[in-house]
């Protein structure tokens, strides 16, 4: 029953998107137009980027593409229709449905703004499966505990501000296991190496999915 | 005088963690020298702070299961009082650090997330201040404090233990370690965790009870 649910609203969410792309062209037109800035400004002299500079600069990108891109999961919804779903569907399955159709749509950011970060600005990933997985485990981890906070923010008068003053301190912990990760995967080191992050990644998720599954339901009953 | 019989206790326990703290016999080790005595300030406050959120974070629970005034202005209350308590908490870690690491901010694993943890906090109070109605600004800063301290805790007690650190208590060990605690110390340190903790109560006790006057003030007039 939960799990048609959130089928449905996941399609729904596509759906919606798919009919109006200037959201998701917009995103995708911010990511390039950020990775081009960045382009140029360390473009003046190249030997600038070190692989640590290069690592910190793409995260910190994907964290502000990541803040812009789900803080509209819960602000484009109008009155009307939040009544509508309200009457028909549980908040467990509005929540897990949002939380995973940013995963997409952040998967799908992630990886064009890497391949378009990679083109502009050389790659030196060593060992690319490994960054991929980081970069996979960051949409999921962006996604997971922006959907809750994007959901709180979206009640305040202000809440383009209180998303990002809400959202970087919690984020902070798995950004910083996440630059770890990629970098040992842009250094090629062995992969045991890394477990210990992706680990202790996996963990924060399952803490946020079961935080935000209990709260959801509060914070949408006002 | 029965129900006041702690504040009384965290009075004495007060004074004698100062006197006994600023006179007692204290190991002599090299770099530490005298500032061992800070163990006395510097690490109760980080336990009042963990012990007074964990209040705040209870009667935020405890306002979804019952949306009373009391409940959610203990949990306002309590938070405030905890951030008081992290920041005094940073100020004295940052003296010690000065003469023992030789920097006042020297870009420490736990430094650094005790002030992510705190600014957690602060975020706290801006989400409050932005709701106008009370019931709605209630609820939903309670689901945030539920939400952060969930996220404090791989922040404040996993992470800072996985990366090498100057500060005492990570690689593996618990925050502080009992073994190599000299015992001298330990009849301070004791005493001063529970009478800085029981300060914090008192603290949050006295707020709380003044703020529902205050809002049953407003309410009459």
């Amino acid at each position: 029953m939960l799990f048609k649910e959130i089928l449905y609203l996941i399609q729904k969410d596509l759906v919606l998107e798919w009919r109006q792309k200037y959201a998701f062209n917009g995103m995708l037109l911010y990511v390039g137009s950020v990775v081009f800035v960045c382009y140029l400004s360390f473009g003046l002299r190249s030997n600038v980027l070190v692989v640590p500079v290069w690592n910190a600069v793409l995260w910190i990108i994907l964290l502000f593409t990541s803040v812009n891109a789900i803080a509209k999961s819960f602000m484009q919804e109008n009155r009307g229709r939040l009544l509508y779903f309200y009457s028909i569907v549980s908040p467990q399955g509005v929540i897990l449905a949002k939380i995973v159709y940013n995963t997409l749509l952040m998967l799908v950011l992630a990886l064009m703004c890497f391949l378009f970060y990679a083109l502009v600005l050389g790659n030196p990933v060593q060992d690319v499966p490994m960054f991929l997985l980081s970069l996979l485990l960051g949409a999921i981890g962006f996604s997971t505990s922006l959907t809750m906070i994007s959901g709180i923010a979206s009640k305040a008068a202000n809440s383009s501000t209180l998303m990002a003053v809400l959202s970087f301190p919690v984020i902070v912990p798995m950004l910083l296991m996440l630059i770890k990760m990629s970098k040992n995967a842009l250094d090629g080191l062995d992969r045991s190496l890394s477990l210990d992050e992706l680990l202790t990644l996996l963990a924060i998720n399952m803490i946020v999915v079961t935080v935000s599954y209990i709260l959801f339901p509060y914070l949408w009953r006002s | 005088m029965k129900k006041n019989w702690w504040k009384i206790l965290a009075v004495l326990l007060l004074v004698f963690t100062v006197v006994a703290g600023m006179l007692s016999e204290v190991p002599r080790l090299a770099i530490l020298n005298e500032t061992i005595r800070n163990l006395y300030f510097h690490v109760p406050m980080w336990f009042g702070m963990i012990l007074i959120l964990l209040i705040s974070f209870a009667y935020s629970i405890k306002y979804l299961k019952k949306p009373t005034i009391k409940n959610d202005i203990i949990a306002a209350e309590a938070a405030k009082v905890g951030i008081l308590f992290g920041v005094l908490g940073i100020i004295t870690g940052m003296e010690w650090a000065r003469f023992t690491w030789g920097e006042y901010w020297s870009s420490d694993p736990k430094q650094n997330a005790s002030a992510i943890g705190l600014l957690i906090y602060f975020a706290y109070l801006v989400l409050r201040s932005s709701f106008n109605e009370q019931q709605q600004r209630a609820r939903i800063s309670a689901v945030y404090n539920i939400f952060a301290f969930a996220a404090l805790i791989p922040l404040l007690f996993i992470l800072p233990r996985m990366t090498d650190s100057l500060h005492p208590g990570n690689g593996g060990n618990p925050g502080f370690n009992t073994y190599d605690m000299d015992s001298s110390l330990r009849m301070v340190f004791y005493p001063a965790v529970l009478g800085w903790t029981l300060l914090g109560v008192w603290i949050v006790n006295v707020k709380s009870r003044l703020e529902l006057l205050r809002q049953r003030l407003y309410e009459t007039v």
